[in-house]
């Protein structure tokens, strides 16, 4: 119990001194996750935009097997990368095995489902009588659509928020196709696993705590926005 | 003869495999004031969708200045933008009034400069400048309808779509919104298509209206027209004529003829021949009631007991008795000198040329 006291107190003394091991393993985090996050969305708005506003077969399955990889799990993804990555895959001959670029496709092929899906709800959330609007006054299919994710704004942020929750939690993918090479491809959350599992507890609870401060500002701004 | 602005070639919709709307032709001339009226689930607003392009008919052809936009993109885009449309229960985006004002000035690429003058302008007009700031989902219901009204009215479109533009709103907002729409017609050269299902205010503000039942148009014409002369049983019953009788002619003098209803004869004037069936028209307005026979010019005078009476407004509408029933609208003061009451013996009295005589169809 001591033990767990002491550590903890370090870990704020680690978080309050700035140290730099751990301000750098934070920083990485948030740069890839952030990385993924964008270019999750500006895949996921465009694309969910044009499910959305098109009728065709198999409409409703497509979502239905979208709404499915919301729970996709980390290591399936991290597998996927593995195999398309490595060495002896398909392409192997690019050489980002281990690399953060791999980190950043895997959490992009983890997180797009999420906000694919939670774009495509929102969409279904605006009123048909603002496309019908839009329209009416002249918006063109792009102008349309745009006009209504804006009216979606609000249920769209909070689904792009839970795509990048999602990435900058998660540790099996990381661990896979990042490999926790210290001062490259560490994160936060294979920092976690490793530490721990070296019986360093001090670092460990310094970006457990982290994380956790990390998870609770986006829930505070997940609050605010799904308030307005 | 000029071409029509918009023209519908036999123009269908079909939603779940059900026919709303079948085989309509309508042309819309610029600059007119055309009003579609009939009860509501009739078409109306899916016959306005079909016009401002908003959907594309199941069958048919539509034409806007000349040009087949039936289903070519590009040119309903190009046609779209000339036209705008106040849907019947109007949306806001969740923006500032202005900003929903510039919406499709923004989307024709218009500069700042123009679009600040045509945003206030429209404004002006719907009477709605002191609200430029507001966020527009803060309105009340005749307030949104005003500023959709202001929104359509930006772009300066050639064609203004509205539909029952004011279908859910208390009397103020209507007479509000009827002051607008009649500044629009009178100052503006812009064509202007309505639909409502209140035949007056159908015919307050149109030139000429269109009756649209079950998805067919009956009939188009002059508000005095269809007001004085329906051709179709559905539209006299809907444009407000009370007394439909049923009945054959049976004896012609020159234009004067004879119809038997059902064993009473009434005289009234058509070209119809002897043995057509017909429905005979009579306005209750036009039936004058009095205690005694007295000597007239009219040629039908029936006797008969008052089987109900019931006041509507300054008015008392009174349902005669005399071998068919007949209903006679008068005043509430007529009413009290003739000391009206059910049961009463009274004489009916209508000239032939109250009766509007059209022929059956089924």
């Amino acid at each position: 119990m001591t033990e767990l006291w002491e550590g903890l107190v370090t870990a704020v003394k680690l978080i309050i001194s700035l140290d730099p091991e751990v301000m750098e393993i934070a920083g990485r985090s948030l740069a890839i996750s952030a990385t993924s996050s964008t270019i999750a969305a500006l895949i996921c708005l465009p694309l969910g935009a044009v499910i959305h506003s098109n009728k065709f077969p198999g409409k409703r399955t497509l979502i239905n097997i979208v709404q499915t990889l919301f729970s996709l799990p980390t290591v399936a993804v991290g597998l996927f990368v593995f195999v398309l990555f490595s060495r002896a895959g398909p392409i192997g001959g690019l050489d980002i095995m281990f690399t953060p670029v791999a980190m950043v496709i895997g959490q992009v092929i983890l997180i797009s489902p999420i906000m694919l899906g939670l774009t495509i709800s929102a969409l279904s959330g605006v009123d048909k009588a603002i496309a019908d609007t839009a329209i009416s006054l002249g918006a063109s299919g792009l102008q349309t659509a745009v006009i209504t994710l804006r009216e979606a704004r609000f249920a769209v942020l909070a689904g792009l928020i839970m795509g990048f929750g999602r990435a900058i939690s998660e540790v099996g993918l990381s661990l896979m196709v990042g490999g926790n090479i210290a001062g490259f491809t560490r994160t936060i959350t294979t920092a976690i696993s490793l530490e721990t599992s070296k019986g360093d507890l001090e670092l460990a609870l310094a970006l457990g705590i982290i994380l956790i401060v990390i998870a609770l500002v986006i829930n505070l701004v997940l609050n605010r926005v799904q308030q307005r | 003869m000029t071409m029509a602005l918009i023209e519908t070639v036999n123009i269908g919709q079909k939603y779940a495999g059900q026919y709303i709307l079948k085989d309509v032709n309508l042309n819309i001339n610029r600059g007119e004031v055309f009003a579609l009226i009939g009860p509501t689930g009739a078409g109306k607003t899916t016959l306005l969708r079909l016009l401002d392009l908003l959907e594309v008919p199941a069958s048919g052809s539509v034409y806007f200045d000349g040009m087949d936009v039936t289903d070519n993109k590009s040119l309903r885009l190009q046609a779209r933008r000339r036209m705008s449309f106040v849907l019947q229960k109007p949306v806001v985006f969740n923006m500032s009034v202005y900003n929903n004002v510039a919406c499709g000035l923004r989307w024709r690429r218009e500069k700042e400069a123009t679009i600040r003058q045509r945003v206030s302008r429209a404004l002006e007009l719907a009477d709605m400048a002191e609200y430029i700031n507001r966020n527009a989902r803060t309105l009340s219901g005749g307030e949104t309808q005003r500023v959709a009204i202001a929104r359509a009215l930006a772009v300066a479109p050639e064609v203004l779509f509205l539909d029952e533009p004011t279908a859910n709103l208390d009397p103020i907002s209507t007479s509000k919104i009827e002051e607008v729409l009649a500044h629009i017609i009178g100052d503006q050269k812009t064509t202007v298509v309505m639909a409502t299902h209140n035949m007056s205010q159908g015919q307050r503000l149109a030139d000429r209206i269109g009756v649209i039942m079950n998805g067919e148009i009956l009939q188009t014409g002059s508000p005095g027209d269809i007001f004085s002369t329906p051709q179709k049983k559905e539209v006299a019953e809907f444009v407000g004529v009370d007394n439909i009788l049923s009945g054959v002619i049976v004896n012609r003098d020159n234009e004067l003829v004879t119809i038997d209803i059902g064993g009473n004869l009434i005289q009234a004037i058509s070209d119809y021949p002897i043995g057509e069936e017909v429905h005979a028209l009579i306005r209750p307005e036009d039936i004058t009631l009095a205690p005694r026979k007295d000597a007239s010019s009219a040629r039908n005078t029936f006797e008969g007991r008052i089987a109900r009476i019931f006041p509507v407004g300054a008015l008392v509408r009174v349902e005669v008795a005399c071998g068919f029933p007949l209903l006679a609208v008068v005043t509430k003061r007529s009413a009290e000198d003739l000391s009206l009451a059910v049961n009463k013996r009274v004489y009916a009295t209508f000239k032939a040329t109250a009766v509007h005589i059209i022929k059956r169809w089924n």
